[in-house]
């Protein structure tokens, strides 16, 4: 390993996120050009991935460590095989792209800079979540995912449909997060290790292990929320509420992604069983079927897009679910693919959205005359879309149906719904490749011209990759496919991708299959459509429907133990609280048998003063309960706390009287302050049975601490915490009041916490004073002492 | 209470109150003391301002808000554990600097700012209860 090759693998994925804290302010800085200028971060990580190229070829794969927290065992580790580079090459390259469109897509937007910072954060952390080693890592990322994508999807946050959608993804997708964190967890009970590359030299240790289905639910959940699988796609199309560079970032190759790459980094571990299979491709086949129909259904060419992105996630999830070495082959192909199309086709419908002001495919036609390297980027997008050669996408087409060609039935019921799906997914391809381009042209509400460079240059770039790929097969199998798929295989796989046709194979008819249906469809697309909007309302309800009720009905449960338990009564608070307390002390009493270990002691020697002192305390504790008003009660209040302070005194906790006679002089003013709130001298009577419990209670609970502390005096004091203190306070710490250093320096981190509280609880107070100052209703002060 | 007495002799127990407390605060690593006590102390003062002088005359002399006082406290505390990190230990190791001053020795260190925030924050919570409370004249907030 080259020195220096941790941190800059390190750097690869904490990089943008420095960027992002630096992003609004260069962006204001350089106005104009600021997608330009910050698109140089997501291109050095682009280079530096690309120079792990040589050596993941070599060695199969690079590996880096951070220590992070050393004493847990815990390091920030990363690992670099082909899976992982392909996954953040593709991030990155296009992440590039995507901050130079989103420069020009939101040119003088309030809030850009704040737009780019989220934009580098999230790729951040997809970058993290593809190059992590250890599991702890990657859940990390992954949910840093998560809140950068909820800060993406909301970025219009005035409108509700925005924040709708921003909530509901960040729900579905940390319903998948926690369960990551548990199947994480129980991989590292089965395996002994956090990191992946140790787990996945485990072979059959994992499988056959008794916890496996608990891993595999935890881990297929986490993926499947994610990757928007069947009964978790909802969240997608509803994330559509984002601006449009985000939707083509996220619905390509990230987000959507990390679900479909924890599958594949799985594989070696988890998969291969039949339970996977039948999983995999029974919900990989529902989600491509449904997408695929869900995006003929839609007029709207951003949510056409998305519905075929869930489509297109749920073919991914079949293939990891087949398993074998081409359905594997077919599947790395077409992430890639797709991840090129998906966002050139994302880009090109928000420059159409842009410059035309609508991206309804019934309102928009003949947009070619207007906007000509749109078209040409969109019919290349499309190309690969609908598996046309020379594109990437017709070599991914073909090895996925060679991947499904097989004996078993789950193998035919795979092959059936590929050639089904794929034929669906092309004609959307068709319509948003031609509709919007040819024909008659539309009015649109803005006059259509053609797009800034900054918003071109991605889509035709990505075009022109999908078929540039294609036109470089072999270096494309030798250097992208072979090391993926045997990443994902944990075992070697040769690339068989070549372009000699052979009209012989099975596999070349079934494609033409497939582009037959495609073209039989494609005349029928809005019988086609009415036909499944009809269905639609016949249904009448969604998941959709299901995620807003049960959020309701969270909302209302959490209303009602609201109530329950917050019910506003103060005085049963008190009772609750000091009912507790009492408790608190006198179960473990009588549990340890702490009463057998009082001793019998006489009266102590003390002299007159002290004496006093304590008839002072008693005496003022008489006055609280004779006193006729509440002012003389708070008084004679403070006279017995006052008289605590002088027996801290006297026996030798001068920092603990000083502190207990402030306390006490602030509690009187803060009482008498409330109070006058009230009227002071009002007569406070009060029923018997009020009297009996409070008192009761009373009695209970300094009866409670009386006999703790003397059961507490009646054993041997250990002193080796005293005695280590009074022992290091002034060499180490260079203090002599140990009470003192303590607080600020032994326990600085407890104090500082307390602070906290006690400034919160400040604010807290204040607040409820604006809230209630015109109720008049009292308010209890809370203080915090350290 | 409020008397003319009382409202003469208050001025000069503020500031003697002040300047205690500021005295306890310092002083408080050798000897009974600390920020905690100095920014009740403090805060008695503020109390007995607002008594004789009024709650606005308190706010106006407080100058800022007390919860911002609070708030700055927090951050001074919390910061002057981060200095630490600098000098490659953990999160507030404290660090000490003796300072020679002609004939004296003036120790800084990172837990006396620290114990300046606790100072501050309890100084700003319990003034903000305070004069929160003391506006039933009618008065906004």
């Amino acid at each position: 390993m080259e020195p220096g090759l941790d941190a800059s693998i390190a750097l690869v994925a904490i990089g943008p996120f420095m960027a992002a804290l630096l992003a609004p302010l260069v962006q204001r800085l350089t106005r104009p050009f600021g997608g330009w200028v910050l698109a140089l971060v997501p291109a050095a990580a682009f280079l530096v991935l690309l120079s792990l190229v040589e050596p993941v070829l070599a060695n199969g794969f690079v590996a880096a460590r951070l220590a992070w927290a050393p004493s847990y065992g815990l390091d920030l580790s990363f690992f670099v095989d082909g899976l992982s580079l392909t996954f953040a090459l593709t991030i990155s390259g296009i992440g590039t792209l995507i901050v130079i469109y989103s420069g020009a897509y939101l040119k003088g937007h309030t809030h850009l800079g704040r737009f780019l910072a989220f934009l580098l954060a999230f790729m951040g952390s997809m970058l993290g979540l593809v190059l992590a080693d250890s599991m702890l890592v990657l859940f990390i990322f992954w949910e840093l995912t998560a809140v950068a994508s909820f800060l993406l999807i909301g970025f219009d946050h005035t409108r509700q449909a925005a924040r709708r959608g921003a909530i509901q993804a960040l729900v579905i997708t940390n319903i998948g997060g926690m369960a990551l964190l548990v199947g994480v967890v129980v991989l590292r009970q089965i395996g002994g290790a956090w990191e992946l590359s140790a787990l996945r030299e485990l072979g059959d240790g994992v499988r056959g292990h008794g916890l496996y289905g608990l891993a595999l639910a935890c881990i297929l959940l986490a993926s499947f929320t994610k990757s928007a699988q069947m009964p978790f796609h909802f969240w997608l199309p509803n994330a559509m509420e984002a601006p449009t560079p985000v939707s083509a970032f996220l619905h390509s190759a990230t987000m959507v992604q990390a679900g479909v790459y924890l599958l594949a980094r799985m594989t070696p571990v988890l998969g291969g069983t039949d339970i996977w299979s039948t999983i995999l491709v029974c919900f990989g086949s529902a989600t491509l079927l449904w997408g695929a129909l869900a995006a003929l259904r839609q007029t709207d060419l951003k949510q056409m897009l998305a519905q075929t992105t869930i489509a297109s996630l749920g073919l991914l999830v079949l293939l990891i679910g087949l398993g074998s070495e081409a359905a594997i082959a077919g599947m790395v192909v077409y992430f890639v693919a797709h991840a090129l199309y998906k966002a050139g086709l994302f880009m090109v419908v928000g420059a159409l959205d842009h410059e035309t002001g609508t991206r309804d495919i019934t309102a928009l036609g003949g947009m070619a005359d207007h906007m000509p390297v749109t078209f040409i980027a969109a019919a290349l997008a499309s190309l690969a879309m609908i598996g046309l050669p020379p594109t990437l996408g017709f070599f991914a087409k073909e090895e996925m149906l060679l991947g499904a060609f097989g004996p078993q039935w789950l193998q035919g019921l795979a092959l059936v719904v590929l050639i089904v799906g794929n034929a669906l997914l092309a004609v959307v391809a068709a319509l948003i490749a031609i509709k919007p381009f040819l024909g008659a042209t539309s009015q649109t509400p803005k006059s259509p011209h053609e797009a800034p460079i900054a918003m071109l240059i991605g889509p035709v770039l990505l075009g022109a990759a999908g078929i540039v790929g294609a036109l470089v097969l072999d270096w494309f199998g030798h250097t992208v496919l072979e090391p993926t798929a045997s990443a994902i295989l944990a075992s070697p796989v040769e690339s068989h991708l070549a372009w000699s046709i052979n009209f012989a194979s099975p596999i070349l008819w079934l494609s033409v299959l497939v582009w037959a249906l495609a073209l039989a469809m494609y005349g029928q697309a809005d019988r086609i459509r009415t036909l499944l909007n009809r269905a639609h309302r016949a249904v009448g309800w969604t998941a959709d429907h299901v995620f807003d009720a049960a959020m309701f009905g969270l909302i209302r449960f959490s209303a009602w133990i609201t109530r329950l338990l917050h019910h506003g009564r103060l005085e049963l608070y008190l009772v609750v609280v000091f009912a507790m307390f009492a408790l608190a002390l006198l179960v473990p009493m009588v549990a340890m048998n702490g009463f057998a270990a009082i001793v019998q002691q006489g009266w102590p020697e003390l002299r007159v003063h002290e004496w006093g002192v304590l008839l002072l305390a008693v005496g003022g504790l008489g006055a609280v309960l004779l006193a006729r008003s509440r002012l003389v009660a708070i008084l004679s209040l403070g006279v017995q706390g006052a008289a605590v302070a002088l027996v801290f005194l006297l026996f030798g906790a001068p920092d603990l009287a000083f502190t207990q006679f402030m306390v006490e002089i602030l509690s009187v003013i803060i009482l008498t302050l409330v109070m006058t709130r009230l009227r002071l001298d009002e007569r406070d009577p009060r029923p018997l049975e009020d009297w009996v419990r409070d008192g009761l209670l009373a009695l209970v609970c300094g009866g409670a601490v009386s006999l703790v502390l003397i059961a507490v005096l009646s054993g041997t004091l250990d002193t080796s915490l005293s005695d280590f203190f009074a022992a290091t306070s002034v060499p180490i710490a260079h203090g002599a009041n140990i009470v003192n250093v303590i607080l600020v320096d032994y326990r600085g981190f407890d104090t500082l916490g307390e602070i906290s509280v006690v400034m919160a609880a400040g604010m807290a107070v204040v607040a409820l004073l604006r809230t209630r100052r015109r109720k008049n209703v009292p308010v209890t002060s809370g203080e915090g002492e350290p | 209470m409020n008397t003319v007495i009382f409202r003469t002799i208050a001025p000069l127990i503020v500031g003697t109150m002040l300047v205690f407390s500021v005295y306890i605060c310092l002083r408080g690593h050798n000897e009974p003391g600390g920020g905690f006590i100095g920014g009740l102390i403090a805060a008695s003062a503020i109390a007995v301002l607002g008594m004789s002088s009024g709650r606005d005359a308190a706010r106006r002399a407080l100058r800022f808000d007390p919860i911002a006082i609070a708030a700055a406290g927090v951050l001074l505390a919390a910061s002057s554990g981060l200095l630490s990190l600098f000098t490659g230990s953990a999160f507030m190791t404290s660090i000490w600097l003796y300072l020679e001053l002609g004939e004296t020795t003036v120790p800084l260190s990172t837990p006396m700012f620290f114990d300046i925030g606790v100072y501050l924050v309890v100084l700003g919570a319990i003034s903000a209860i305070g004069l929160g409370l003391e506006t039933d004249d009618g008065e906004g907030l």
